[in-house]
């Protein structure tokens, strides 16, 4: 067996040889990882709760399924979930205090997807709370660090998840993405993150915040086992009404393949004043490798761009409001227990056991949705998604998929931007436009500026996932900084 | 589309939204709203006349599934996470008062 260090930071493929050649065990794989989470996670901070005694149970009963000649791709293959998704008998927090001691009975489909599909959970990743930030600062149980820099944030709001896949502590994660919460993380970490489709996952048992943004998608290593993890979990669930009645394809199988005529659209508006310079460098780089790879380039626009944050900022906070409305302190969580009266505790528990972010969005959902108001906020902001999302619809009549920065900047600091809301929400300016029209999107690493990752961001027609996967494929072959070292801890 | 909220405003947010506040946090989320109202009335820019508002990405019709019987959560594992219980019931504090 390969010494331990030696089975960490491995991707799917290379763990999955591992352990069909025999050479090594799952429970081998998981205990590796455990020891990793042990060694690392105290700088890290990524995980929420760790599973060790699960997951050592899992990877031997998928250790029985590879002997008897059962085993799929992600057999016995160690992963994270972002702390957002149900997990029957383990602890589900949201990184919340809203929902201290609360033990799901149920698994979210995702979840039971990646069980019976074999994947061995070593635990649940940190998220800013209610998945509502761009930094996992605004967790309530600690901030997560960038294993590039600990004194820099991962990005949020899945920064667990991806921070511990780029911190070698899990092959694979899941995230959730309302406004960018996959793909924003997952650039500042330097690893591949994708939200697909609304509706091409299901969002059965992923604790809502904005439910016509909310998307769960795979952070991986690359690009290939973001494939993998999608073939695991895309496909219609009659338990998510929104999910769409498709058989999904083997997403592995659109990996292969030039870029000779594909036609490829570079949005002027998401190259505007905020972007830093060594971004944008390393983007337009990464467009002229694409280019170099038989892609057509062009210069294209999408005139309301600059509006999709303050779409965002009505819708998602909207839907918020009413999605958290369930939060009692009633039926399961925190309940604030001194109060005399049921709506006295009810507001006393809402008062407490949510953190400033999470009531700041609370405020402005029900603010925008309150009457003599709806139509002027909510209303005019539904208006103007159909016209962003129209616009993306014209734009791909075109073009096969844009390429374009997934965030304005790299890693910043801890406590940089916690001040200000607005500023914070500028994090996710490039990313918003995705979820608000629906479309899929994939961010991949592109280089360093300043020792710190920056992604390319790749947005595709809405099913298009195949053709984004095979040209983030293609770019991370053809790219040499890919095969680097990840970051040290 | 106003963008100045006032402490009343505020307080009568929270009242609906059904988040006890003391008179710091009324005054600091009346001042960082009204922040963010400001950067969203942009939306007033952007003529919407007669464009139709979109509520999902995708075409969301009612979704019919068949009627049949399926195990549910246990009584057990839901009623755990209850923060006070009685007997197989949940217990709340006076609702009249």
């Amino acid at each position: 067996m390969p010494p331990a260090d030696r089975l960490t930071g491995l991707t799917i493929r290379e763990a999955r040889e591992l352990l069909d050649s025999r050479e090594v065990s799952s429970v081998e794989l998981a205990q590796a990882h455990l020891e990793r989470i042990a060694a690392v996670d105290d700088r890290v901070s990524a995980f929420v709760t760790v599973t060790g005694d699960l997951a050592l149970e899992q990877a031997a009963r998928a250790d029985e399924r590879i002997a008897a000649g059962d085993a799929g791709p992600l057999t016995g293959i160690p992963m994270q979930l972002k702390d957002n998704m149900s997990t029957r008998g383990v602890a589900t927090t949201c990184s919340s205090r809203m929902l201290e001691g609360f033990v799901p009975p149920f698994d979210a489909t995702v979840t039971r997807q990646l069980y019976d599909a074999g994947a061995v959970l070593l635990g649940k990743g940190n998220l800013d709370e209610f998945a509502m930030g761009s930094s996992t600062e605004n967790s309530a149980l600690f901030p997560t660090r960038n294993p590039w820099d600990t004194d820099r944030v991962p990005g949020g709001s899945s920064g667990g998840p991806s921070a511990a896949v780029a911190a070698s502590e899990c092959v694979f994660s899941l995230g959730s993405d309302t406004g960018g919460s996959i793909r924003q993380p997952a650039a500042l970490c330097g690893v591949v993150g994708m939200k697909p489709t609304y509706g091409a996952v299901s969002r059965y048992g992923l604790i809502a915040f904005a439910s016509s943004l909310d998307q769960i998608g795979p952070i991986t290593r690359d690009v290939t086992d973001c494939a993998m993890v999608l073939n695991a979990i895309a496909g219609h669930d009659p338990r998510d009404s929104t999910s769409i009645d498709f058989q999904p394809p083997d997403y592995t199988q659109a990996l292969t393949g030039g870029l000779n005529g594909v036609c490829l659209g570079v949005p002027k508006e998401y190259f505007a004043a905020g972007i830093e310079p060594g971004v944008e460098d390393s983007v337009r780089e990464a467009i002229g490798v694409l280019e170099g790879l038989g892609a057509s380039i062009e210069e294209t626009s999408l005139p309301h761009t600059g509006y999709a944050l303050a779409v965002y900022y009505i819708l998602a906070p909207s839907e918020a409001s009413a999605n958290l409305a369930r939060y009692d302190g009633v039926k399961y969580g925190y309940s604030a227990q001194d109060a005399e009266t049921m709506w006295d505790a009810l507001e006393q528990t809402r008062q407490h056991g949510f953190g400033p972010e999470v009531k700041r969005r609370i405020m402005l959902g029900t603010y925008a949705l309150s009457a003599g108001y709806y139509d002027a906020y909510y209303l005019k902001a539904q208006r103007v998604r159909t016209i962003i999302r129209r616009e993306f619809m014209d734009v791909f009549e075109r073009f096969d998929a844009l390429v374009m920065p997934t965030s304005p900047s790299v890693a910043f600091k801890l406590g940089e931007k916690t001040q200000d809301p607005v500023q914070m929400y500028l994090n996710d300016i490039l990313t918003m436009p995705a979820n608000i029209a629906g479309i899929p999107a994939i961010s991949v690493p592109c280089g360093l500026s300043d020792g710190l990752p920056v992604g390319l961001q790749i947005m595709g027609k809405p099913m298009g996932e195949q053709t984004i996967l095979r040209i983030a494929h293609n770019y991370e072959q053809a790219s040499p900084w890919q095969h680097e070292e990840g970051p040290e801890l | 589309m106003p963008t100045r909220l006032t402490q009343d405003e505020v307080r009568h947010v929270a009242a609906l939204a059904r988040v006890a506040m003391t008179d710091d946090e009324v005054e600091l989320m009346r001042s960082q709203l009204s922040n963010i109202l400001e950067h969203v009335s942009v939306l007033n820019q952007v003529d919407t006349e007669g464009v139709e508002p979109t509520g999902h990405s995708v075409d969301v019709t009612s979704v019919m599934r068949d009627d049949e019987v399926a195990d549910s959560a246990r009584l057990e594992d839901v009623l755990a996470n209850a923060p006070s219980r009685h007997d197989d019931f949940i217990r709340v504090k006076a609702v009249l008062e």
